[in-house]
């Protein structure tokens, strides 16, 4: 079995973020980057599927020379080797574009019979890619799995999203995105972090994956952000101290915006 | 005027109200047409609420497999669409389900995508409001179709009378080989209250909720102001709600009118969620809970005895 996993390095959360104002761009030099959390848990996945049987697990990465760090987590808890699409001309790419990347990158490893992704970004939050890679691939999408089964040429999972849960089963190869609930990603192990030191990591740009210049990147895409502002701070209003009567209060103060 | 095609949104024929939001939108855009993708007999019930808000034509694609197969169908009925009207938009609401047949649709047709939009004006100027509300972006497609989504609560829905000319659209025979295939599907029904991401006033508890059986003190100020319950993530991971009610970077972003935040400390991922909503107030027993520097009115002390008073404040000036 052969499995790519899709990870993607993204600002913390916690720190702050913002974007760049030459090209409108995420400023990604100015927050603190981490594997987002959710591709631990897509990499987890990948080594379930591995140690219950054979696989050979890929991780599978588009971004600037830092996305080493991310490679180097998922390498570490257990991944065997990695792919780097490192290229300028990807700066500013949008999602369609990024989904016709993956698709040609994934190209470069092989036979692959899985595609493991989260099911959402922290930083973009367009919550699509694995369906939009599916399309480019023409492979089913089998998204936001809280529970995946692979065997006998078949992938199914548990979906759950906030519009309900289903069951989707399709033939491999598949793309799969995994949801919060999957499981418990592990935590890499100082042999591991060693191991991860030595395995392959294949840097390559989109020359190697029969890619324009003016296919990709802020020229190739298919939306353009034309401006870009920070909302105004909102600032706290009003803060009094119950003293028996703050439900009161806050009645008196509803009236006062109209809003009872 | 160009044909704007807006995707109904809809649960086994019960429309979603974000779909009214969207032809709302679609008229700065030319003229609306709702697509209805479901099973034999959803578009009967929904002709009537989408003739109400300016829907023109109703493509109707009607089949069994509808809910057999994941966003395929949909897919497929729009893509189709878009192919025999050229429109200039394609409206999708930006729920999980419909962000994946917009990104699906937007690389089948190869036309851009403006994702989670909040705003849209007449030049196909769209508005996102990114980072949890940080920055207000505005972006457009360069393609002859954009392909939307479109983030519920973020207009006034206006009613307008259209004629809803009903048509009927074959979907193509699914590929299984590259479609997922659907079974045991079990929708949310929201039960009695508005739905969070749709509701005009969200009261949502933290974890100074303290425990499930507690939750009801905000159900119960929440039903009193016909509002939705939210959780902040402390609140869902210690069992207290249940996921789908979270609020947050995790969760779900909210916009309502009114966000009434009870025992929720309002740590920066729990207010990525909600604090574009047009006004806050908060209950804290923690005089220096970050949640007041947003909150426009806020009161330090018991949520237990203020939020039972405030529902019966509620009470009083309702009857």
């Amino acid at each position: 079995m052969n499995i790519v996993v899709l990870i993607k390095q993204v600002p913390d959360t916690w720190s702050e973020r913002t974007l760049s104002d030459a090209d409108k761009t995420l400023d990604r030099a100015s927050s603190d980057a981490v594997l987002d959390e959710i591709n631990e848990r897509a990499v987890e996945e990948a080594l379930k599927i591995k140690e219950s049987g054979d696989a050979e697990v890929t991780v599978l990465t588009v971004g600037p020379d830092r996305a080493t760090d991310a490679i180097r987590k998922a390498l570490s808890m257990g991944a065997d080797k990695a792919v780097h699409v490192n290229d300028e001309a990807l700066h500013g790419s949008d999602a369609v574009t990024t989904a016709k990347v993956l698709a040609k990158a994934i190209g470069t490893v092989g036979d692959v019979d899985l595609v493991l992704a989260g099911n959402e970004a922290t930083d973009g939050r367009s919550g699509a890619m694995a369906a939009m890679l599916g399309e480019v691939l023409g492979w089913p999408s089998l998204t936001h799995a809280n529970a995946l089964t692979v065997e006998n040429g078949t992938a199914s999972v548990k979906r759950e999203t906030d519009e309900g849960t289903c069951d989707v089963t399709s033939a491999l190869p598949a793309v799969v995105s995994v949801g919060e609930k999957i499981n418990e990603p592990r935590y890499p192990s100082f042999k591991g972090i060693m191991a991860a030191k030595k395995k392959p990591v294949s840097a390559i740009g989109i020359a190697d994956l029969g890619l324009d210049a003016s296919e990709v990147g802020l020229a190739g895409s298919l939306s353009q952000v034309d401006s870009f502002a920070p909302r105004p701070p909102k600032s706290g209003g009003q803060k009094v101290e119950d003293e028996g009567d703050g439900g009161a209060k806050i009645a008196e103060f509803l009236v006062g915006q109209k809003l009872i | 005027m160009a044909e704007v095609l807006v995707l109904v949104d809809h649960v086994d024929g019960e429309i979603k109200k974000n779909t009214y939001e969207m032809l709302t939108a679609a008229r700065r855009l030319g003229e609306p047409s709702a697509v209805v993708v479901g099973t034999p007999g959803t578009a009967a019930k929904l002709a009537e609420g989408l003739a109400a808000h300016g829907a023109e034509k109703v493509y109707v694609a009607e089949s069994d497999d509808a809910v057999n197969y994941l966003s395929t169908p949909q897919v497929d009925a729009l893509a189709a669409l878009v192919e025999r009207v050229s429109p200039p938009a394609v409206l999708i609401a930006a729920g999980a389900d419909g962000r994946e047949v917009a990104g699906r649709l937007a690389v089948r047709t190869n036309s851009g995508w403006l994702n989670d939009l909040v705003e849209i004006d007449g030049q196909r100027e769209g508005t996102h409001s990114i980072f949890g509300g940080a920055f207000t972006v505005q972006s457009r497609a360069t393609t002859d179709t954009a392909v939307i989504s479109w983030r519920a609560g973020s207009i006034e829905i206006e009613e307008q009378a259209g004629a809803g000319t009903q048509e009927n659209i074959d979907l193509p025979a699914i590929d299984e080989a590259t479609s997922g295939k659907v079974s045991n599907r079990a929708p949310i029904v929201g039960g009695d209250r508005p739905e969070l991401t749709e509701a005009n006033v969200v009261v949502a508890g933290g974890r100074g909720v303290g425990s499930a059986e507690n939750f009801n003190v905000v159900e119960t100020l929440a039903d009193s102001l016909h509002a939705a319950v939210g959780a902040s993530r402390a609140a869902v991971d210690s069992g207290y709600y249940p996921n789908q009610f979270q609020v947050g970077q995790t969760g779900k972003t909210v916009s309502p009118q009114l966000y009434i935040a009870l025992g929720i400390s309002g740590a920066i991922q729990h207010r990525a969620g909600m604090q574009t909503s047009k006004t806050i107030v908060a209950v804290n027993k923690d005089p220096e809970a970050p949640i007041f520097e947003i909150a426009d009115f806020g009161v330090v002390g018991d949520l237990f005895s203020i939020s039972p008073q405030l529902s019966e404040e509620v009470a009083k000036r309702s009857s």
